[in-house]
């Protein structure tokens, strides 16, 4: 499949999603809906304008310390329960239980405790993004050949540096999976915090917009967020992918 | 896997014990959190006398399972459309891959101008919650159907129907199974989420009551409700879909 191909696809995709997208509009109505046109103008007026920007650094503020905790607490809780088999039993279905939880539910539990403002969107993200990362990495670590475990023992490496030297690089292309689907987890969550309980930052601008009503504002923000989350998803995704071949 | 299960058991009563002393001690404040066993207390005080209580349960579970339904046997069909054309799914798989990055809520509102408040609107963002889940795993699972099965039915000269029934679906059934769990779990959360956000009825409109109430107690006896139902549904289809996986790729 050449590269020319690909973009003809992707350009039939793109008409085909605005021609249903223009009939959607007119059997739902502009009450509902706005048309695609005009939405993408909004959109670009977004981007162009000074307060859209702050929204955003606030957002990005919020969602890159909420990836760094999710991230970090999501790949330390993994090792500890992914080298050990174990621990790796005894501690999956927990953690797989935590993160099939609607976590939404949580919110008023986590305004009461962190309060309004960024450490509660901090919080939302983490709690979202930190299981599927801790699930992925005890998945890689278990489904490790044993050779290379043992391999490692044979050598008398330490602890640390059979899981710098052997296991990071055998579990790296799962557990980069992990780290992407947390980010967009991350995401999501930070959003939904802001959603609830935030003054500044894209979930604000979209729980104003619903408020008044502004479909056209609900409509270009979604979209943005969209463009943001497939573009940031498609870049790790063909890392993820050279990981893999290799 | 006695030993395991013990483990699990203890890190849980521990966990539970410790919360309800930091909230006996009042190292976390009761306007914060109360004792978990207040919680349980709590929910049977709900259970046993709000009116409100079994209509809102009935008005949630019902809408849960017209969402299950919907994303069920709609991402199964979009799913089976897309994987029949390649160059498609190729094309789709960047929306699908990044489609949980955003908050598809945010759609509730033009939902509900589109179809009122009510069921429609909220059954309608639980589907749209749950059907990608369900195609992403009804693509999966064709492709993991081994070629040597489809070589069987060549040879037994079976035909399209009775090959997709006798052979394709229950090899497939592992993985429809993983996309029918999390089109569970997705469409919970955004039935709850709907409720919680602009609903009439339901435990999510519940919860939000409570919150903006300072009603402490009925809404962590709720959320205490929500948690143990998604685990348990969780867990019982995570055992099924277990018990599917080893059927298939281990005997």
């Amino acid at each position: 499949m050449t590269a020319r191909s690909r973009l003809l696809d992707y350009l039939l995709l793109g008409i085909g999603a605005w021609l249903a997208w223009l009939a959607l509009f007119q059997w739902a109505g502009p009450e509902a809906l706005s048309p695609p046109g005009a939405t993408l103008r909004r959109a670009s007026e977004y981007l162009a304008s000074g307060p859209f920007w702050g929204h955003a650094a606030a957002t990005g503020l919020a969602f890159f310390y909420g990836c760094l905790v999710a991230l970090i607490g999501g790949l330390a809780l993994g090792f500890a329960l992914g080298a050990q088999r174990l621990a790796g039993q005894v501690g999956e279905p927990i953690l797989s239980s935590l993160y099939s939880i609607p976590k939404i539910t949580l919110y008023p539990v986590i305004l009461l405790v962190f309060g309004l403002g960024i450490s509660a969107k901090v919080a939302f993200g983490a709690l979202h993004g930190i299981f599927p990362v801790a699930l992925f990495t005890i998945g890689a670590l278990k489904n490790t050949s044993p050779v290379l475990v043992k391999t490692a023992r044979v050598l008398r490496l330490t602890p640390v540096a059979a899981a710098r030297t052997v296991l990071l690089p055998a579990a790296l292309p799962e557990i980069v999976t992990g780290l992407r689907i947390g980010f967009s987890a991350t995401l999501l969550g930070t959003l939904i915090g802001e959603l609830f309980a935030s003054d500044q930052g894209i979930g604000f601008m979209l729980i104003r917009a619903m408020e008044a009503h502004k479909v056209l504002d609900i409509m270009a923000l979604t979209l943005l967020l969209f463009a943001f989350a497939a573009l940031a998803n498609s870049l790790l995704l063909a890392g993820e992918r050279r990981l893999h071949r290799q | 896997m006695t030993r395991v299960r013990l483990w699990q058991l203890g890190i849980v009563g521990t966990a539970v014990i410790a919360l309800e002393l930091l909230c006996r001690l009042g190292i976390i404040n009761r306007f914060t959190m109360i004792p978990p066993s207040e919680m349980v207390l709590a929910l049977g005080r709900v259970v046993a006398t709000a009116p409100w209580f079994w209509p809102d349960v009935r008005y949630t579970l019902g809408n849960l399972a017209a969402a299950i339904a919907l994303s069920a046997v709609g991402g199964l069909l979009i799913g089976l459309a897309v994987h029949a054309v390649p160059r498609l799914r190729r094309a789709l798989d960047p929306i699908f891959t990044s489609y949980y990055a955003v908050p598809t809520f945010v759609l509730y509102p033009l939902l509900i101008v589109f179809f009122g408040i009510g069921p429609a609107s909220l059954i309608v963002l639980g589907a749209l919650f749950g059907i990608v889940a369900m195609i992403v795993a009804t693509m999966t699972a064709i492709d993991r159907i081994p070629v040597v099965l489809l070589k069987v039915a060549r040879a037994s000269r079976l035909g399209i129907w009775r090959t997709a029934l006798l052979l394709k679906l229950p090899a497939a059934s592992p993985h429809l199974m993983t996309g029918l769990r999390l089109a569970v779990a997705y469409s919970v959360i955004g039935i709850i989420a709907g409720e919680f956000i602009l609903s009439t009825e339901g435990i999510g409109r519940r919860v939000a009551l409570a919150y903006n109430n300072f009603d402490n107690q009925t809404m962590y006896a709720l959320l205490v409700l929500i948690l143990a139902f998604a685990i348990s549904v969780n867990a019982a289809l995570g055992a099924f879909e277990q018990a599917l996986h080893r059927r298939w790729y281990r005997s």
